[in-house]
């Protein structure tokens, strides 16, 4: 169940509002749904509200999707605990999500969780005291033939090893963010090495 | 060997440019509006004379699926569901479509909608896939400012629309059932069937659901006929097909084959080979976490293919091939996966609730041999009673990897089981 191990409590918080140009996004995401099926864009809207609130989501905005939606509070609550990537507490500014299924741990995600505790001092499901990095070990994030992955926040940072893991937390502690994709340098999935091929080739 | 010309996915790597123009120039979207015109029938009978199977692990024939649609319409909608929930460890290959041939996938969604008569439809894509969403999202946007989609499609006077859903982190979400209870904004837990989707699906009105890259090969099989398309690979495993090579062998990476190539060849031709040479191959994985693991001695001469490694009491199921050397301690490769499962389940059936949870709890005293050798049979017993006895196959797909480990490996576990009752009387 998507309730093992993961964090279930919802926080309570101060009142939760979306600012009026996520009102209008969340207009939009409920007009791609049939009249009536408003229920549809919880999904879309927590998303929504999690990006406003410092990716997170309070019980406040879970309440607030509810009232937008017409539905009552629980049916929100139900929804945004049985998905991992509902936040349901606050986590810090680089969201680290290692991922530690068998294609990854075959290429080496455990020196990488080790590199993440040398370097930050958290485990799975902690963060750091300055409110910077929090980390996550997750299931398949499905980028395997550039494993081991890290994500971080929203971006995906593939085939990685100690050094390039070391080069990416130093950046993100200096507050920049690399680009994201291989870290080998290879183009998406291509074999190493593969060059961009003629035109008439394609 | 899968010859170039008979490639479909022509831009999988994202060499080249992945939005509307670059896709016209590589042939998409070039007659789409005759493809229509020809018709419901005509479109099902060519994907039937193809014998595409879905690609997204089952390999039900999609021709066959999609004419389960009603033919008249009883006053409710039909839909068209894309599952671009990719989530299968090992699988990564809708990524390539949805971050850079997008246009190969809605081009197909419509030439589908219009075979089933569906005038909506979603795009399911995996929460994590931020990006590929976004990516996938402009395409969408790039085909409705060309009149491709929407009003009058293509000038084709038929109407569709398009929409992308994010899931949120839920593999049990690429289960078809579970994914449209998910786009009806609920917990994702698979439904009881029949009704299948196609009598009632989502809002209890007609659908089907298919994956993306099934979708993505159809107009390709229009345009070039499905004798062309069944002329490739082996009857009744035609086509060619998106392999994900993984793990251990020197270059990994994602490429279109034939069907029915065989797995050295596979690998040695496009990964650069197993790490360390053929000999030093232990096992692969041929399709997906979901499918029993084979030792070497079935690896030197299998077929990629889903009748062939069926034979072989494995299977396809979305080609992600993942390798493992001699270095790898398989019954933790093994662990992994049921730890992925027990994370997995989304709790409804009790069997698999309690049993995933039960057999990586045994799988991880497996890997350090605390246990005893009775216990290899209590845990193959366990799976016999998971497997078959969910609403769902995410049940199944937890027991059979464990199968795979037990039927193939067997002699490993009870080594690592005596090693460490010599230890502890040592200690």
């Amino acid at each position: 169940m998507s309730a093992n191990g993961h964090g279930q409590n919802i926080e309570s918080s101060e009142a939760f509002e979306f600012s009026a140009e996520n009102l209008e996004k969340a207009q939009k995401l409920i007009a791609k749904y049939p009249e009536g099926r408003q229920a549809s864009a919880i999904m879309p809207l927590l998303d929504l509200a999690q990006r406003q609130n410092d990716n997170w989501l309070p019980r406040a905005a879970m309440d607030k999707v509810a009232e937008i939606c017409g539905v009552s509070p629980i049916r929100v609550y139900e929804v945004a605990t049985f998905y991992t990537m509902y936040n349901k507490k606050p986590v810090g500014k680089w969201f680290l999500q290692l991922c530690r299924t068998t294609p990854c741990w075959l290429r080496g995600c455990e020196d990488l969780k080790s590199v993440i505790k040398e370097k930050l001092g958290i485990d799975h499901g902690e963060t750091t005291s300055d409110g910077l990095f929090s980390l996550l070990e997750v299931e398949c994030l499905g980028a395997c033939v550039n494993a081991p992955v890290v994500q971080v926040n929203d971006d995906y940072y593939e085939d990685l090893d100690r050094e390039k893991l070391i080069a990416l937390l130093e950046a993100l502690q200096k507050g920049e963010q690399p680009p994201f994709g291989s870290m080998s340098g290879r183009q998406c999935s291509a074999p190493e090495g593969m060059e961009a091929p003629a035109s008439d080739d394609r | 060997m899968l010859r170039l010309e008979d490639r479909i996915f022509t831009n999988l790597y994202g060499f080249d440019d992945s939005g509307l123009k670059g896709a016209q120039a590589r042939g998409d979207w070039s007659n789409t509006k005759d493809l229509i015109q020809k018709g419901r029938d005509w479109i099902i009978d060519e994907v039937k004379k193809s014998e595409l199977r879905g690609r997204g692990g089952a390999g039900f024939p999609t021709g066959l699926k999609w004419s389960f649609m009603p033919k008249e319409t009883d006053g409710r909608p039909s839909y068209i569901v894309v599952n671009a929930d990719e989530s299968e460890p090992g699988t990564c290959k809708d990524r390539d479509i949805l971050r850079n041939d997008p246009h190969k996938l809605i081009e197909g969604t419509l030439l589908a909608a219009v075979a089933m008569n569906a005038h909506a439809g979603y795009i399911y894509v995996r929460g994590e896939f931020y990006n590929e969403a976004m990516r996938l999202e402009a395409a969408i946007a790039e085909a409705y400012d060309a009149g491709l989609l929407g009003k009058n499609a293509c000038g084709s006077g038929y109407d569709f629309d398009l929409y992308v859903h994010r899931g949120a982190g839920a593999y049990i979400c690429g289960e078809e059932t579970a994914l449209i209870e998910s786009l009806e904004g609920k917990k994702g837990q698979p439904r009881l069937k029949p009704p299948f989707p196609a009598g009632a699906g989502l809002y209890g009105c007609p659908t089907t659901v298919n994956n993306v890259e099934t979708i993505a090969v159809v107009p390709t099989i229009l345009r070039r006929g499905g004798d062309w398309f069944a002329g490739l690979g082996r009857p009744k495993n035609t086509g060619s097909k998106l392999f994900c090579l993984q793990g251990h062998v020197n270059k990994p990476c994602n490429v279109e084959e034939e069907m029915g190539i065989s797995l050295k060849e596979l690998l040695e031709k496009h990964a650069g080979g197993v790490r360390g040479g053929w000999d030093n191959l232990l096992a692969v994985i041929p399709g997906g976490s979901s499918v029993p693991v084979i030792p070497k001695d079935v690896c030197d001469d299998i077929l990629m293919d889903f009748d062939s490694l069926r034979a072989a009491q494995t299977g396809l199921g979305t080609a992600a091939v993942i390798v493992m050397d001699k270095s790898t301690d398989i019954i933790e490769a093994i662990c992994r996966l049921s730890h992925f499962y027990a994370h997995e389940s989304c709790g409804q059936c009790t069997p698999c609730r309690e049993g995933c949870g039960w057999m990586h709890r045994v799988m991880q005293r497996m890997v350090r041999g605390q246990a005893t050798v009775e216990e290899i049979d209590v845990l193959w017993d366990v799976t016999k009673q998971v497997e078959g006895h969910t609403i769902c196959a995410l049940g199944d797909a937890a027991a059979w990897p464990v199968q795979g480990l037990i039927r193939h490996f067997r002699p490993e576990m009870e080594k690592r089981i005596s090693e460490y009752r010599k230890a502890a009387k040592a200690a």
